[in-house]
């Protein structure tokens, strides 16, 4: 619940940059968790995990370097493709910094572009 | 002319310890010729890549850390490209990168040390840019 302080905080200072589309990430009070989770149903996963939080902010961690493989492997599907962040519950800008350092990773070969992590 | 790179370049796995210094000391060379400095060597040994480069499949990890202009590391990735040995390079500029990190490291520290006799003025303003940040 501290978090909530800090989300209602925000949207004061940023004006609706981030609001075009509906944050998924985020905490909306006035979004209906209950019809979303049942009518996406457990496989589908079409609506966004109210109760996911991002990582990054929580444990603070603000410097994500391409060069630490296992944070990002986490990050990373088996195919090798970037989970989404409504998947993950990232934030946007820790998920644009995490997507911009597995690009990276990936040049440096430290990730696959595509099939399992060695 | 204080710009940070990271320097990271893989080089073919059958390469010998010593022609690996001499690259090394060829590439610091280079940068103290140029006006730069090198601030750390790291070498992370062999590993194994995630996918095949140039038919290898390890390859020797070597970092690099300069300082210096932009011109300085036009310079080395020409020296990396010619070099047999070495197969991948990548360049990565940290120092604005690291300017952040210390502006919201000091704002953290600011915030902790203002914590007990917290003017809420000052707390406020010090949580909103460590927060949009």
């Amino acid at each position: 619940m501290a978090d909530e302080t800090r989300a209602t905080a925000t949207p004061s200072a940023e004006p609706s940059t981030g609001g075009d589309r509906p944050d998924r990430g985020e905490r909306r009070p006035p979004r209906p968790g209950g019809p979303g989770g049942r009518e996406g149903g457990p496989g589908g996963r079409k609506y966004f995990r109210r109760k996911k939080v991002c990582k990054f902010c929580v444990e603070k961690i603000e410097a994500i370097n391409y060069k630490d493989v296992r944070l990002l492997a986490q990050f990373v599907a088996e195919s090798g493709k970037i989970v989404p962040r409504r998947l993950t519950g990232v934030c946007t800008p820790h998920q644009r910094r995490l997507s911009s350092a597995i690009k990276q990773a990936r040049n440096i070969a430290l990730l696959p572009f595509a099939g399992r992590a060695s | 002319m204080n710009r940070t790179y990271e320097l990271m370049f893989i080089v073919r796995p059958d390469m010998a310890e010593e022609d690996q210094d001499k690259l090394i000391s060829t590439l610091q060379s280079a940068v103290t010729s140029s006006g730069g400095t090198v601030k750390t060597v790291e070498k992370w040994g062999k590993r194994r890549l995630a996918y095949t480069v140039r038919k290898f499949h390890d390859g020797i990890y070597i970092l690099l850390i300069v300082e210096g202009g932009g011109g300085l590391i036009h310079e080395l990735e020409r020296r990396l490209r010619v070099t047999e040995p070495v197969i991948k390079f990548l360049t990565v500029r940290v120092d604005e990168e690291q300017k952040r990190l210390d502006k919201i490291k000091a704002i953290r520290d600011a915030r902790r040390k203002a914590a007990a006799p917290a003017a809420p003025a000052e707390a406020a303003a010090g949580e909103a840019p460590a927060v949009t940040a």
